[in-house]
């Protein structure tokens, strides 16, 4: 049985718009993403999916609007866990450096267990003392969402994971997303439609040229269909 | 207190990185030491001109190699938007700043020490007497450099020509320190080996400023 997390907050995007020059990236979009919700966010490339994601964990201010997280504690941001598609990782360090790294900055109590503990969860612990140059793009993609789980967020934010991984990977990635989700963590994952993760979604919400043009709660029956695909 | 354990968190980490790959210690050691033996051999100069034109030409060439090793700074954050996971970890941004100017100055003083004996043996200068006090002026100077450098580093990653901004942003603003440093270095070759505290106010004063200044405004830029 996964242990749940606590606290759990949701991200509620009010009119929110950014623009970067005379180009519009988001255009007054609403959204509201409930605790425990795991959302699939689609759409073409350039249809704001990355700019939503990068305005939710505040590294990006929006031009108007505001993002809020129902749920947390007033006047306080929730952990907010983040995967680009760029990992995010420093190559020169090792895979245990990096994430003892963020465990320290986040000040986890105990850092050097708990990112003992993420590595065998990713299955990389006999690789811990390798530098990350030398993993595969699956291994790093695993460690990428370690370093993002390093201080239990209630939220996490995946952008593109399922990018460049082979079957095997990508099943494990899949594997992992199941897991977070079922544990009640609050997702939102760019993803593109076929995708099998699209699978563990709960709701699905389309962009297209920065607006929310389709936001879908996902049936019971849909999920199994995906997940019976996932299966075999 | 988070500020200071963040700092010495991404300060090991730097000097780590550094360590083990020598970038930018090697670039610039290399750099120097080009400089140094190609204007000796160019100009052959004696003792008493090497005293007077020796420490200009020094500080010349620690501000080139500077903007050599300052380039990477912030560039090597966005390769794989580490920056973002550090701005996302940070209590406060500065202690990004604050990391990597300490690394930078560490770098950028053990460069010119080792390059110093260089300078002294090409340059028919005893430079161990005031060896102690070299470093001390070094310091001042090299503090003033890298925090310059290092703001300006986070601004010329965003840019599109990021290549050539740094140099040409960086040197007419480090007017200020190369004078000052210059002027300091020479006072010590002279007979009675003085610190030159008129010129080291202006060194401790251009320092404060800039570290101020980039304690007050540098999370602005890093925000994207």
């Amino acid at each position: 049985m996964n242990q749940r997390v606590g606290d759990s907050a949701g991200i509620k995007f009010s009119r929110v718009e950014k623009k970067f020059g005379r180009l519009y990236a988001l255009r007054r979009l609403d959204l509201e993403v409930s605790p425990g919700e795991c959302v699939a966010l689609t759409g073409r490339n350039g249809s704001g999916k990355t700019t939503l994601l990068r305005i939710a964990t505040r590294l990006t201010r929006p031009t108007r609007g505001e993002v809020t997280f129902p749920g947390a504690p007033p006047g306080t941001m929730p952990a907010v866990g983040y995967v680009s598609h760029a990992l995010m990782l420093y190559e020169e360090l090792t895979a245990l450096e990096n994430l003892l790294l963020f465990a320290r900055l986040l000040q986890v109590s105990h850092p050097s267990e708990r990112a003992a503990q993420l590595l065998e969860a990713a299955n990389l612990a006999s690789r811990a003392d390798s530098l990350v140059r030398t993993f595969s793009r699956g291994m790093k993609q695993r460690l990428a969402i370690a370093r993002a789980l390093v201080q239990e967020p209630s939220i996490l934010l995946l952008d593109e994971p399922g990018t460049g991984l082979d079957t095997e990977s990508a099943a494990r990635l899949v594997s992992t997303v199941r897991q977070l989700r079922d544990e009640g963590r609050t997702i939102v994952m760019s993803v593109h439609g076929e995708s099998e993760l699209s699978s563990l979604a709960t709701r699905a919400a389309r962009l297209d040229a920065g607006a929310l043009i389709a936001d879908t709660r996902l049936g019971a029956t849909f999920q199994a269909v995906f997940a019976a695909g996932d299966i075999s | 207190m988070k500020l200071l354990s963040d700092t010495a968190v991404l300060l090991q980490k730097e000097l780590r990185a550094e360590f083990r790959s020598h970038e930018l210690l090697t670039t610039a050691s290399i750099f120097i030491l080009i400089v140094i033996v190609l204007f000796s051999f160019t100009f052959d100069p004696t003792t008493a001109e090497s005293k007077q034109f020796g420490p200009g030409l020094l500080w010349l060439a620690f501000l080139f190699s500077a903007s050599l090793m300052l380039q990477p700074s912030f560039l090597k954050e966005k390769t794989n938007d580490t920056l973002s996971a550090l701005r996302l970890a940070v209590g406060d941004p500065f202690a990004i700043f604050l990391a990597k100017l300490c690394a930078n100055t560490i770098f950028l003083l053990v460069t010119e020490l080792i390059l110093l004996l260089v300078f002294g043996v090409f340059f028919n200068i005893a430079v161990m007497p005031v060896f102690w006090k070299l470093a001390f002026v070094f310091f001042l100077g090299s503090l003033g450099v890298s925090t310059t450098g290092t703001a300006l580093s986070a601004v010329s990653s965003q840019a599109r020509m990021r290549e050539v901004l740094l140099p040409i942003l960086l040197l007419p603003l480090l007017v200020p320190v190369l004078i000052p440093s210059a002027e300091a270095t020479r006072a010590l070759f002279e007979p009675d080996h003085a610190l030159r505290w008129d010129w080291l106010g202006i060194l401790i004063a251009f320092d404060v400023v800039f570290l101020t200044a980039l304690w007050l405004f540098g999370e602005y830029l890093l925000e994207e």
